[in-house]
């Protein structure tokens, strides 16, 4: 099992082994789950109520499925932990944050002065995303 | 027989291996037999050279001659631009990579 | 035209202090050249042929005078002397240090430019038709639109790492001279019945190896739910675009495979769940991006009349001036397709200089076009012929828009590291036999372009007469096509049948050449010919 890393939720880190999509539907007790590039986020949807983890895997990290399915259960209102594992690099930190991972498990641990640096890159932000950030046309028009 | 070429890293110009060190001109390039896998592993790893692979060429009267016309390209410059080529002074040179 | 405010700015400025991080990191062995190769990509850095290149975007192909001064200043300082216009509306620089790389971007943070996301499989530059804001046709200026999505897909967290690139057009114009469908979206803006406008959307069409035309999926998207549409294509695009062979990777694949209604049917589902996420930015802001792109200061009453007692300058006029919506203004276009020349080559000189004409007569305006070329959007009649003089003097004067000698061609292999033969040689041959005034005038209308590979950067699809360069075992051979089109008759060419070399190829465009004037019908132009007689009468007299 890979460390976490990076976490920003102030709740107890949750530890459950994470079952697969497919298996998920059938016990009925997992509280967390790992979703693969491939996988349909929305099965998730009716469970989220009784799932405290949701891994989202990057085998690699110039497969950007995980960034839609991250915003995908944000946006179904999951408010448990979100986080990224596999093949998660410095310079797209602040983009997963921005589709609501909250946690981060990378298969490399990653330089803690350049990985804060990434997390603390971008002061303003053009959209509206899953991190409740305000967009630039929020501020420019209130 | 075998070359290496690649690009150096900072300035991104293409370089020829020549037996010891990287260098501009194709004439210099050394035959490196099967040795190429390790010598790319090698200066790639010491940030020398980045995207560097092996081709066919052959030496005949006028030089290392890369078997493909890009490699030949590489070589030499931009054929529409001989002022930028590494033979300004050649008006046939493009005729080389032919 | 659109200025930066201190959010704008400080985008650009974060971009240039993380790249020249992320170039540190490079070259200090945190980051290996494959780790580091997409990450350079999303800054518009590739290493080609000789060097890196530097792609650096024009939104919209809009440019002032001060921007196309620094662009010529980044030539010499940082390149060889030198810029390439390309296809894109963007430019190229093709001697680059990877070292100085920061220090270019700070130079382009400074006029308000970037190379944000010119590469990479994201979100790219937003083209535009070149005479937005002054076609007597537009129903509105595009521009605002295409600034909305600009600033809406920089950095858009979600869509960094998409299948494969993903292109934007828009336009507003009923003539389409931005290839809008031929683009991943095409946005048409349009209005409806009850006059409001609206975008009309046309999604999955490509060049490439699979070249496709955009189907409509939509015929009008109200303006405040203009982003939340996007979003909702580029998302079911991110989800279910194929990531197992990049070249069935495009928009244009998912598409044509789930078919157009099944496609639009989940972009309609995404985009109803999208519309309760309060992700449209206000239409508050649209308007005030629209401040920007107000008309500029026309001189009222401006005379219409033009002296044309010069041949040459009148043939200018004719060719290369189109019909400005504001009396007594002209939109000239300076041809970088001078007879056996490189097309869409500057110096720093040249650009320099069209800074300063535009800067002293097109109210600080220029434009890039799609063809290469570069645009005076607004000139008095009454400055014409100073500006063709000064031109004229700078070797930028040719008479050849939209002829034969108008050609687009990609680097090719004298530059590109993914081609397979070249192109400018072939473009430069083909103008020295076919670009003077007569053979021009004789042949009218005829849009010729060349890509040496089959990713079609230079646009051969969508030629009257298209070239597309192979390699066969090693020696460079070309393919003919006939029949293509961009406009609002978009069409794909056809392939003539075997390919030839470089001397033959030319032979075969004269030939196909002589098959149209034999042929023509009053006013018909190549491709009104090709397509009433067909390829057979042309395939006979080139293959016989």
């Amino acid at each position: 099992m890979v460390d976490v890393q990076f976490r920003f939720r102030n709740d107890e880190a949750v530890n459950d082994p994470a079952v697969t999509v497919d298996s998920f539907g059938e016990q009925s007790n997992a509280s967390a789950v790992r979703i693969e590039p491939g996988d349909d986020a929305r099965k998730l949807l009716p469970f989220l109520g009784r799932l405290k983890l949701i891994e989202v895997n990057f085998p690699a990290w110039t497969d950007g499925r995980g960034y839609s399915s991250a915003r995908v259960l944000r946006e179904a209102g999951f408010e448990g932990e979100l986080r990224a594992v596999g093949d998660v690099v410095i310079d797209m930190l602040s983009h997963l944050r921005r589709c609501g991972i909250d946690s981060f498990a990378p298969d490399h641990a990653l330089n803690e002065a350049d990985a804060k640096a990434a997390f603390d890159r971008w002061e303003n932000v053009y959209q509206a995303a899953a991190d409740g950030r305000d967009a630039i046309w929020r501020k420019r028009h209130g | 027989m075998k070359i290496l070429t690649g690009n150096d890293l900072k300035s991104g110009a293409v370089v020829w291996w020549d037996g010891s060190e990287w260098s501009k001109y194709v004439n210099s390039a050394e035959d490196v037999g099967d040795n190429g896998d390790a010598i790319i592993a090698r200066e790639e790893g010491a940030r020398r050279v980045f995207s560097a692979y092996v081709i066919d060429g052959e030496r005949d009267a006028n030089g290392v001659r890369p078997a493909h016309i890009k490699e030949r390209i590489r070589a030499l410059g931009p054929t529409v631009r001989p002022d930028l080529t590494l033979k300004p002074g050649d008006p046939d040179a493009g005729n080389w990579v032919i | 035209m659109y200025k930066y405010d201190q959010y704008d700015q400080q985008m650009v400025d974060t971009r240039v202090a993380e790249f020249r991080d992320q170039v540190r990191r490079r070259l200090g062995g945190q980051l290996t050249e494959e780790q580091f190769r997409p990450l350079r990509l999303q800054n518009g850095l590739y290493l080609q042929l000789h060097a890196y290149m530097l792609r650096v975007a024009v939104p919209y192909g809009t440019l002032n005078s001060a921007q196309m001064t620094a662009l010529g200043d980044i030539a010499d300082k940082y390149d060889r002397g030198y810029g390439h216009f390309t296809t894109r509306q963007n430019i190229q620089y093709n001697w680059i240090k990877l070292e100085e790389t920061p220090d270019i971007l700070a130079d382009l943070a400074a006029i308000e430019m970037h190379a944000i996301q010119t590469s990479g499989n994201c979100i790219r530059n937003i083209s535009s038709d070149q005479f937005a804001g002054a076609a007597a046709d537009e129903v509105v200026d595009p521009r605002p639109y295409a600034e909305l999505l600009r600033q809406w897909s920089s950095f858009h967290p979600e869509f960094l790492v998409l299948p494969r690139k993903f292109k934007f057009a828009v336009i507003a114009s009923e003539t389409d001279r931005a290839a809008m469908k031929l683009h991943d979206i095409g946005i048409k803006m349009v209005k409806n019945a009850a006059g409001e406008v609206g975008a009309q959307f046309y999604v999955g069409g490509g060049m490439g190896r699979t070249p496709m035309i955009a189907p409509m999926i939509r015929e009008f998207v109200p303006l405040d739910q203009l982003i939340t549409y996007a979003e909702a294509c580029l998302r079911v695009y991110n989800r279910y675009g194929r990531r197992d062979n990049k070249y069935k990777a495009r928009i244009k694949i998912l598409v044509h495979e789930l078919g157009k209604e099944e496609y639009t049917r989940q972009v309609e589902e995404e985009f109803a769940h999208l519309l309760g996420q309060d992700i449209e930015p206000p239409i508050a802001e649209l308007e005030r991006i629209k401040t920007h792109f107000t008309d500029p200061a026309f001189e009222v009453g401006a005379p219409d009349d033009l002296d044309l007692t010069d041949p040459d300058f009148r043939l200018w006029v004719e060719r290369n001036c189109h019909t400005h919506k504001q009396p007594g203004y002209s939109v000239a276009t300076v041809s970088l397709k001078p007879v056996g020349g490189i097309p869409g080559d500057a110096s720093a000189d040249q650009i320099r200089l069209m800074a300063q004409l535009a800067k002293d007569y097109s109210l600080d305006e220029l434009r890039v076009t799609h063809a290469q070329n570069i645009v005076f959007p607004h000139v008095r009649k009454a400055d014409l012929y100073t500006v063709w003089k000064a031109l004229d003097e700078a070797e930028l004067s040719t008479a050849n828009l939209d002829t034969v000698g108008d050609i687009i061609a990609c680097p090719g292999l004298d530059y590109c590291s993914l081609a397979n033969a070249r192109s400018i040689p072939l473009a430069q041959k083909i103008s020295q036999a076919f670009g003077s005034a007569e053979k021009q005038s004789e042949l009218g209308e005829l849009k010729l372009k060349i890509s040496g590979c089959i990713n079609a950067c230079g646009h051969h699809h969508a030629g009257h007469i298209g070239v597309l360069g192979v390699d066969r075992k090693g020696v460079e051979n070309y393919q003919l096509l006939l029949g293509g089109s961009e406009g609002a008759d978009t069409s794909l060419g056809q392939i003539t049948g075997r390919g030839f070399d470089e001397d033959g190829v030319v032979e075969a465009i004269e030939t196909a050449t002589q098959v149209y004037l034999s042929n023509k019908q009053g006013e018909e132009r190549f491709l009104d010919t090709y397509r009433r007689i067909g390829m057979a009468p042309f395939k006979e007299a080139i293959y016989g």
